[in-house]
């Protein structure tokens, strides 16, 4: 699982039947500083995620099993929403806030 | 899940028995942007895509959790069409 900010959305009216009714966002991967680092990636979202969060984000198949029962084709999906991030002093990070 | 443009369709006659009766498009990933980022891909349809028209792709296993490609030799499915992309500061811009 891996951190992210929501920074946008997607809207799709045609998709396939098992993605009806999820909402799609779209994601900017975050390093341990909460600094934006690679490429934007689209996840559904199983927990009611908005703009400008910090979430926390699962790829692949397992990303599916945050919509059980239902068997959503996606490969992507935000499982929390991050209220804070506790980093070792030690590293001289300390907490951050999204 | 990625954001992508149709750019061709592929013909195969001769292919992996589940993969009859699907359409194999050829897809170029795009950024939030619409700016082109990376390698095409074959994707099978499940949403009747057009040519140019901007899709969401789903990659690796996940790509057989349509009713489409279940138990199906795949790795990249188009399970949607994009209506518009809403980045944060941004204005939502539609694929034309």
């Amino acid at each position: 699982m891996n951190l992210a900010r929501v920074v946008g959305r997607i809207v799709a009216t045609q998709k396939d039947s098992g993605l009806t009714g999820s909402k799609l966002l779209l994601l900017q991967p975050l390093d341990s500083n909460l600094a934006p680092r690679g490429s934007t990636l689209l996840a559904a979202d199983a927990v009611g995620a908005g703009a400008g969060e910090t979430v926390i984000y699962v790829r692949g198949r397992e990303a599916s099993h945050a919509f059980l029962p239902a068997g959503v084709p996606v490969d992507a999906g935000i499982v929390g929403i991050v209220d804070e991030v506790y980093l070792d002093p030690d590293s001289g990070r300390g907490a951050r806030l999204p | 899940m990625y954001l992508a443009r149709v750019v061709g369709t592929i013909v195969a006659t001769r292919k992996d028995d589940r993969l009859e009766g699907c359409k194999l498009l050829l897809v170029q990933p795009i950024d939030e942007r619409g700016k082109e980022s990376g390698r095409c891909v074959v994707a099978v349809d499940t949403v009747q895509a057009g040519h140019r028209e901007v899709v969401l792709v789903v990659a690796g296993s996940s790509a057989r959790m349509t009713e489409r490609t279940k138990d199906s030799p795949v790795d990249a499915a188009i399970v949607g069409i994009v209506d518009t992309v809403a980045v944060d500061g941004a204005s939502p811009w539609s694929p034309e």
